[in-house]
């Protein structure tokens, strides 16, 4: 039995709407007016325990709805869900027991309170036994770099600090499964850095089984060996990682540098992407035209200084991807 | 103790929390002993104005005095407004956080929104006790003063009828509350509720010098257990049978006002919407 299962989960939401201007507003004191929108239409999917799953889509499609459902907040409308064999919103408080949950876009810890004062009054709430939490949060310290903001209000963290004080609030209990959705979002670069390798550890040496969502396809890159796209409230695709990268997007790119200005190139099967000074960009198809055949046709018609392969930047990829399924933001 | 462990914790983090605040503690006594000043003052005059009427006043100076200062003591004792903290999670959607805690969510905002209310009322309580209860007899206005109980009898009336006033004031903050999360916003009902508390709860007008035709609808109502009754009980206004007729009430309402607010609590959470993000 897998330690997630959801089945043709469905959610609605309704949304109030108003006509612009004056006249819209008095007539939204009498009748307001609602428009039903379908945030999840038949989504299923599995998990095992100990999976890392990356869980993308443009905005909108559903991500943290399915996070929301799957962590008992939200109720839904119909469909199957079970995690560690509960319904979620059912059975919510043996459920969240047993959860991890960072929301990057909110705080879970308390403004005014330094994090220290946070993380003891989280332990209290979880009921971890005291010397558990001890050990348990000294961890988490050290491997976060946690240490020397532990005295400081929430309130005056840098995102980064907070970011890294959130998960290890989410961790405090040690959950069996953690729930990302987007803590990325607007970290500088050490700092994402810093959360992967956390995430990384927390899969890899305890088991936890990680389920994340983000925007930013090097999280997904570093972390995720599966990957499910999600659109228009349904999942698009399922798959390894490379495996979508290579079905979605079998274009490779090679940069070129010439001796002198760059030549108009008339090659069947290439395309150039784009033209600076003395270097050309361009996009071919490596089942057409193989890779070493261009090289040395392009090395042996022009002279050239270098040469670069490379392959389309993953946010490419994914937004392709998008496109092909017609699930561009609505 | 185990069961209890996060509630004592939620409760005394932000008991401690909020007691920080100095300065709001300290505006809020000012305000206090302003307007405790001018209706005492203002009683005053009513009463040696018509003495015919202060005669068959059911409360006399002294206990109208006595309770104007303790009514403007607990004023955060009353459900002025819905909990700051559960208006600004609904706003941001952090209520969502407070649903992955493995509590019972009405618990946990009922312990937070008492914590909230004492540790508001317990600096401003202690300043007028000193103001109004030392000060002045030291300075020679005894007559104006904050007294105590008359009887044991009503002190220790008074001791089980405060923390009842608490609950049953925590038990309508979270009716407040709960309507705040259906309707993501705390002015319209702030704004609605504050008129209400401030009359029937007594704090305007001691609820005994209401006509008489209308006390027996102003006792049972629910905001009289929120101050009225626990002052009655201090003053010795009421005693014997109301005594315990009024601790009755305040223990009624709590618990009508619970079973009603974990009830629509339940109806709102399974129609919650964490928009955004």
């Amino acid at each position: 039995m897998p330690q997630i299962l959801v089945e043709d989960l469905a959610k609605t939401y309704r949304v109030a709407e108003r006509d612009p201007g004056l006249l819209g507003a008095v007539k939204g004191l009498v009748h307001r007016r609602h428009r039903t929108v379908q945030a999840l239409r038949d989504v299923s999917f599995s998990l095992e325990a100990g999976e890392l799953l990356g869980f993308i889509g443009p905005n909108g499609a559903g991500k943290s709805t399915t996070i929301k459902i799957l962590s008992g907040i939200l109720k839904p409308d119909a469909g199957l869900v079970q995690v560690n064999g509960r319904v979620p919103f059912t059975d919510r408080i043996a459920h969240v027991s047993r959860i991890g949950v960072v929301f990057g876009q909110r705080t879970q810890l308390w403004w005014d309170l330094p994090v220290s004062e946070g993380f003891d009054l989280l332990a209290d709430i979880y009921r971890v036994e005291p010397a558990r939490y001890r050990a348990n949060r000294d961890e988490l310290v050290a491997l976060l770099r946690l240490e020397r903001v532990l005295d400081q209000p929430v309130r005056q963290l840098s995102l980064g600090q907070r970011m890294r004080a959130e998960i290890a609030a989410a961790l405090l209990h040690e959950p069996d499964i953690l729930f990302l959705d987007e803590p990325t979002i607007g970290l500088d670069a050490p700092s994402k850095l810093a959360v992967r390798e956390v995430v990384r550890r927390l899969n890899r040496e305890r088991g936890v089984t990680v389920l994340l969502t983000t925007h930013d396809m090097h999280d997904i890159e570093a972390l995720a060996e599966r990957v499910i796209v999600i659109g228009h409230g349904q999942v698009l695709a399922d798959s390894p990682f490379e495996t979508l990268r290579a079905n979605v997007l079998a274009e490779r790119r090679l940069v070129v540098d010439f001796a002198h200005a760059a030549p108009d190139l008339n090659l069947p099967g290439v395309e150039v992407r784009s033209r600076k000074g003395q270097t050309l960009e361009l996009a071919f198809d490596p089942a057409r035209t193989p890779t070493p055949t261009l090289i040395a046709a392009l090395a042996a018609a022009h002279e050239v200084v270098d040469i670069h392969v490379g392959e389309p930047a993953i946010e490419e990829v994914i937004a392709r991807f998008y496109d092909l399924h017609g699930a561009g933001e609505a | 103790m185990d069961a209890a462990r996060p509630y004592l914790a939620a409760f005394s983090s932000r008991f401690l929390l909020m007691l920080q605040y100095r300065a709001a503690a300290i505006a809020g006594f000012a305000t206090q002993c302003w307007w405790g000043g001018i209706k005492v003052m203002i009683y005053a005059a009513f009463f040696a104005a018509a003495p015919g009427a202060a005669a068959a006043s059911p409360m006399t100076l002294v206990q109208v005095i006595t309770y104007t200062w303790l009514a403007q003591a607990l004023l955060a004792l009353t459900p002025w407004s819905a909990d700051p903290e559960v208006a600004l999670s609904v706003r941001t959607g952090s209520v969502a956080y407070d649903r992955l805690r493995p509590v019972d969510t009405y618990s946990l905002w009922y312990v937070r929104g008492a914590a909230w209310m004492a540790s508001r009322a317990l600096p401003r309580a202690a300043l007028m006790l000193l103001g109004a209860g030392l000060v002045l007899p030291l300075i020679g206005l005894s007559d104006w003063a904050w007294k105590p109980p008359p009887t044991l009898a009503a002190a220790a009336a008074f001791a089980i009828s405060l923390p009842l006033a608490l609950a049953l004031s925590a038990a309508f903050l979270m009716i407040v509350n709960i309507i705040v999360a259906a309707t993501l916003t705390d002015r319209g009902i702030n704004v609605l509720f504050n008129s209400l508390i401030i009359v029937f709860s007594g704090n305007l007008l001691p609820l005994a010098l209401y006509p008489d035709w209308a006390q027996t609808a102003l006792l049972v109502q629910p905001f009289a257990g929120m101050m009225d009754i626990p002052l009655r009980l201090y003053v010795g206004q009421l005693s014997g049978t109301g005594a315990l007729a009024g601790l009755g009430l305040q223990a009624f309402w709590t618990v009508a006002l619970i079973l009603l607010g974990r009830w629509a609590m339940a109806r709102v959470m399974r129609r919650l919407e964490v928009q955004g993000g």
